[in-house]
């Protein structure tokens, strides 16, 4: 038990540190002039842009400014929020009210 | 030795929180078809092949939800997964670029393709509504991509591989590598068929699907690997809700 969980923490730093070295290490080789574009960009507007197709605003354009990063952060927090709370739901082990009653007396 | 532990898990859990959180920010865009890029009659294509899987996976919905009480949380939880999964940017170092996996693979063997499209309608929906992520008009031809295709792939990869006694976690890995793959994939043909004009379809269609491989491959893998994380996880603490949806047979939890 204790040799696997050693062997845990050595395995999860190890992935912790590839990631981290991937980032300084490697050379990103970027498409675009911009420094990590989404691929809608890089590849989904570059195409249709070639093509005469060029992306419309949205209905309720939140991207702008700090808007967008702002919504961004509560959809997250509020879906971590719903996935959370169901995840616990699934997993919590449910504790029969009379037993633990009968614990009591 | 078990507190140690647990105040372990919960130092690399932050350590990952705050590598991603300090990682990952930079434009919010990614890879849904963005508004305007599909002209009018083919948005109303896509969405009209859209609908009827939709409509069934409302009703699918509704009909398990009365049956059994346990299935909504397995819902809400993939609902949850699948929002966030598909609207969070994974920057790629070796391509240079940012895309984000999709959580229809996971969703699709948890709670069945059905269902999983009708997940991914309305996490597409809400992205398109409030992130500009996506787009009102090319709403349908994204459910076809992610919700459809990416469902449709993880579940039947993952029914195969366990036809042919492939364990879980590898099952699962391949599930959500092809699920990620297919949604690519029929993005590709959607956007080439969509801004073809009077050019071939199929230069242009290789042309799109060639440049998403250096992002999309990556992502792929980590999709695959999320995806078996958490259908072993979900193995270890709920073995009966996979049996009860129909994931696990019940002889394979009692071995």
């Amino acid at each position: 038990m204790k040799v696997q969980s050693s062997k845990l923490r050595v395995q999860s730093f190890g992935i912790i540190l590839f990631l981290l070295a991937a980032f300084y290490i490697l050379p990103p080789a970027t498409y675009a002039d911009e420094k990590w574009p989404g691929v809608d960009e890089s590849v989904v507007e570059k195409y249709a842009g070639e093509h005469g197709r060029e992306a419309r605003e949205p209905l309720i354009n939140t991207d702008q400014g700090d808007l967008l990063l702002f919504v961004f952060l509560l959809a997250g927090a509020v879906g971590g929020f719903i996935g959370g709370y169901n995840w616990r739901t699934l997993t919590e082990k449910r504790t029969n009210k009379v037993e633990i009653l009968k614990k009591n007396i | 030795m078990k507190a140690q532990s647990s105040k372990f898990k919960v130092l690399i859990f932050s350590l990952f929180t705050i590598y991603c959180s300090l990682f990952t920010v930079s434009n919010a865009y990614a890879m849904h078809i963005s508004e305007g890029i599909l002209p009018f009659n083919w948005a109303a294509l896509w969405s009209i092949i859209a609908a009827p899987f939709v409509a069934y996976g409302l009703y699918r919905l509704k009909k398990l939800s009365v049956v059994d009480l346990s299935f909504k949380p397995l819902v809400g939880l993939m609902a949850a997964v699948v929002f966030i999964i598909s609207c969070m940017p994974i920057p790629v170092p070796t391509a240079g670029t940012c895309s984000h996996p999709c959580g229809t693979g996971i969703s699709g063997i948890l709670v069945g393709p059905a269902i999983s499209i009708l997940v991914a309608a309305v996490a597409l929906l809400i992205q398109a509504l409030f992130l500009a992520h996506g787009g009102l008009s090319t709403w349908g031809a994204n459910i076809i991509s992610m919700g459809v295709m990416g469902s449709l792939a993880g579940f039947l990869t993952f029914k195969a591989s366990r036809s042919m006694k492939i364990n879980m976690a590898v099952s699962g890995f391949m599930a959500g590598l092809f699920a990620d793959w297919a949604t690519y994939f029929t993005t590709s043909i959607e956007l080439a068929s969509g801004i073809k004009g009077s050019s071939p379809f199929l230069p242009l269609f290789w042309k799109i699907l060639i440049a998403f491989i250096p992002t999309q491959l990556p992502l792929g893998i980590l999709e695959g690997a999320m995806t078996a994380g958490m259908v072993v996880l979900l193995y270890k603490k709920r073995p009966d809700l996979l049996v009860k949806m129909k994931v696990l047979k019940p002889e394979e939890v009692a071995i």
